[in-house]
């Protein structure tokens, strides 16, 4: 039907097998952490029994979060039938698996017992949310692998608006549940408010496309396929308005959580006296997330440069981190509020912030997550046709303007 | 799913730090409690060696009312009792588990100040059991909440779920363990109200310690049953459930806070 042609890419050059290397080297220090803990124990992190959360769980929200934001330039396709994002469904299917594995792994790997996954698919508590996410996403993985299926096979194409509908949904559902996991933590004031499903939904619609942004202009690059403006100009103007839109969600969540007088010493905390989690708020959340980003992408002096996407893509990632870092270990830096109103102390923290440091292992746990999602992305674009030959402007644009007709590509 | 109604569940799994064969044994044993029915397991936890434990009962909710009027400034007889009895150990880390604790609480006005010892609240809606994937957190019939160490697949989500910060994390090898107290690196642990100890119709170690060497301010009984001294006790002043508001109703209540 369509006139774009896929192509695997060569995958042979000095480049390709340095950065498969690179991130092979980090994915072993990373199982090498995750045994260190597993067999020394996870006294050798920085998490605690005040702080039981950190960096791997910062890794794995912002992986799982960015994989469901990945899939949505494929939605935009199939589901809303875009079809100027149609070129870029394959490679945006193939980031969210890539992504959310990533994400997976390093949930699992910093489980007191990982040895006891199988407990975990077996035993399920069906109130727990956590449970509902063991669902979720193997579903997701699923849903997204069958949609990729009736993409790429030619016979099944007609069933991709379907298949595309379902991903779609259940990726909207899967968000949903990442953010309650932190909506229903009642007990902890930073978390504690509604808004904060819908909010990790925006948050995933900016980190999944920025990451998708800068795989595809690398990928590009480095293949020496021709990308013209008409995509990069077009999913800039997208991803600034996602930034723009994280930027609205944080700001509602903590005037909501002003209202509230009995979060107010948790507000006062992260947003004005928080230390390194005020300073993660406002200058990356809010600065790398969201103003410079949007500054860069719209500005006139830069609104043309593809240099200027690649550092607002970069941008937002950075501040995304940032983001679910203050969110995840700021929310447990603040002490819990058991006798409201009072002034408490005692031999096991109660009453103050509580202190954090990452440690070499689980910074190292974090990353071979990441490196995994790049590795799986790198050699599935080396095994199977998910990227364009060609994204110029006069390869995308007729397929665009004479939407979903059988054109062939008079440039191809 | 898999919800014990017995202690057993918990008391007949060890974890690591025992010697082996006991280990084996104790293994073999919890294999037959999980095959069979639970009201049969009690037999197998007998046969591995333990006391004869009676059956939980869903007639009974156990609770605890402290009386922070006589519990002593500086008193640590509970928290010392629950460490001796129950094995941990905290050297004052951060990832150093602590079931019990007394959290020293002042009012800032008046700078009236009490000891007030926190442990597990053993809530009847406890969020705990609520998120935990697994189904390891559960509550026993007699409103004990107890954590399955064979289930238990350390992600910690109970311990972000609960509002007192009663649950640890075992973050590094445990020895000298007691045979009927299983507890595992890898896995959370917390307050038991001493279940093997209430299983045999005794007091938990906080509470005996605290009549012996402090100032009995601690009462343990069956909250259901209208003529246990806690209930007495309840009925003639009042009490209150820390945190009240989040509606977990708690199986601990103070007076003179
Ligand atoms: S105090 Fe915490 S650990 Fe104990 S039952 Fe309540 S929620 Fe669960
Ligand atoms: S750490 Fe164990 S008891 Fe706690 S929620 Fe996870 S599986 Fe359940």
């Amino acid at each position: 039907m369509s006139a774009i042609h896929y192509r695997e890419i060569e995958g042979r050059g000095a480049g390709f097998w340095a950065l498969a290397a690179l991130l092979a080297g980090l994915i072993a220090a990373g199982l090498t952490a995750a045994w260190f803990m597993e067999h020394i124990g996870h006294v050798i992190t920085g998490m605690t029994n005040q702080v039981v959360w950190g960096v791997p769980h910062v890794i794995a929200v912002f992986l799982i979060v960015a994989a469901s934001g990945a899939l949505n330039t494929a939605s935009i396709a199939s589901v809303f039938g875009k079809v100027a994002y149609k070129p870029l469904a394959r490679l945006s299917g193939l980031l969210a698996i890539a992504l959310l594995s990533g994400g997976l792994l390093v949930l699992v790997l910093d489980l007191g017992r990982p040895d006891r996954l199988a407990v975990a698919m077996t035993h399920y508590n069906f109130r727990s949310i956590f449970a509902w996410n063991i669902f979720l996403y193997t579903g997701f993985l699923g849903v997204t692998g069958a949609y990729l299926w009736v993409m790429m096979e030619r016979r099944l194409n007609d069933h991709t608006r379907r298949v595309g509908t379902a991903a779609f949904l259940w990726r909207l559902i899967l968000t949903t549940g990442t953010g309650s996991i932190f909506g229903f933590l009642v007990a902890r004031q930073p978390y504690d408010e509604a808004i904060m499903a819908p909010m990790f939904i925006v948050m995933s619609f900016a980190f999944g496309l920025a990451i998708l942004l800068l795989v595809l202009m690398s990928a590009c690059k480095a293949t020496g396929r021709p990308l013209g403006d008409a995509v990069v100009m077009r999913l800039k103007n997208l991803l600034g308005v996602f930034a723009a839109a994280v930027l609205y969600f944080l700001l509602a969540f903590h005037v909501t959580k002003l209202y509230e007088s009995e979060f107010a010493g948790a507000e006062a905390f992260l947003l004005r006296d928080g230390g390194v989690y005020t300073f993660l708020f406002w200058g990356g959340a809010v600065f790398l997330g969201g103003v410079l980003p949007m500054l860069l992408f719209w500005l006139p002096q830069t609104r043309r440069s593809r240099a200027a996407v690649v550092w607002g893509s970069l941008s937002i990632v950075a501040g995304g981190l940032a983001l679910v870092y203050d969110i995840i270990v700021g929310g447990q830096a603040w002490p819990l509020s058991i006798f409201p109103g009072m002034a408490v102390s005692s031999s096991f923290y109660d009453g103050v912030v509580n202190a954090y440091t990452p440690s070499l292992p689980e910074c190292a746990l974090g990353l071979a997550g990441c490196a995994w999602a790049a590795i799986v992305t790198l050699f599935a674009l080396k095994l199977l046709p998910f990227m364009p030959e060609s994204l110029a402007d006069d390869a995308v644009e007729p397929a665009a303007r004479i939407a979903g007709a059988d054109a062939t590509d008079a440039a191809a | 799913m898999n919800e014990p109604t017995d202690g057993t569940a918990n008391a007949a799994m060890p974890e690591g730090g025992i010697d082996a064969t006991r280990r084996r044994l104790l293994g073999a044993a919890a294999v037959v409690a999980l095959a069979v029915a639970p009201g049969v397991s009690l037999i197998a936890a007998a046969d591995a060696g333990h006391r004869r434990a009676t059956a939980a009962s869903p007639a009974r909710r156990f609770g605890l009312l402290i009386d922070t009027t006589r519990c002593r400034r500086s008193c640590t007889a509970c928290v010392t009792a629950c460490s001796a009895y129950n094995g941990w150990i905290n050297q004052g880390r951060p990832s150093d588990p602590q079931w019990i604790r007394q959290v020293e609480v002042t009012e800032p006005v008046s700078g009236l100040s009490r000891s007030v010892p926190v442990m597990c609240q053993h809530c009847a809606a406890p969020a705990c059991v609520e998120v935990c994937p697994t189904g390891a957190s559960f509550k026993r019939a007699d409103g004990i909440v107890l954590v399955d160490r064979h289930l238990c697949i350390g992600c910690r989500y109970c311990m972000m779920a609960c509002p007192y910060k009663a649950r640890s994390f075992v973050s590094e090898d445990v020895s000298d363990q007691r045979p009927d107290v299983p507890r595992g690196k890898g896995t959370v642990e917390g307050c038991t109200l001493c279940v093997p100890r209430v299983d045999a119709g005794e007091v938990p170690a906080c509470v005996e310690a605290c009549s012996r060497q402090g100032g009995g301010a601690m009462t343990f009984g069956d909250l259901n049953d209208p003529q246990s001294a806690i209930r007495r006790a309840l009925a003639a002043y009042p009490a209150v459930q820390l945190r009240a508001d989040l509606q977990m109703d708690p199986g601990v209540r103070y007076q003179g806070l």
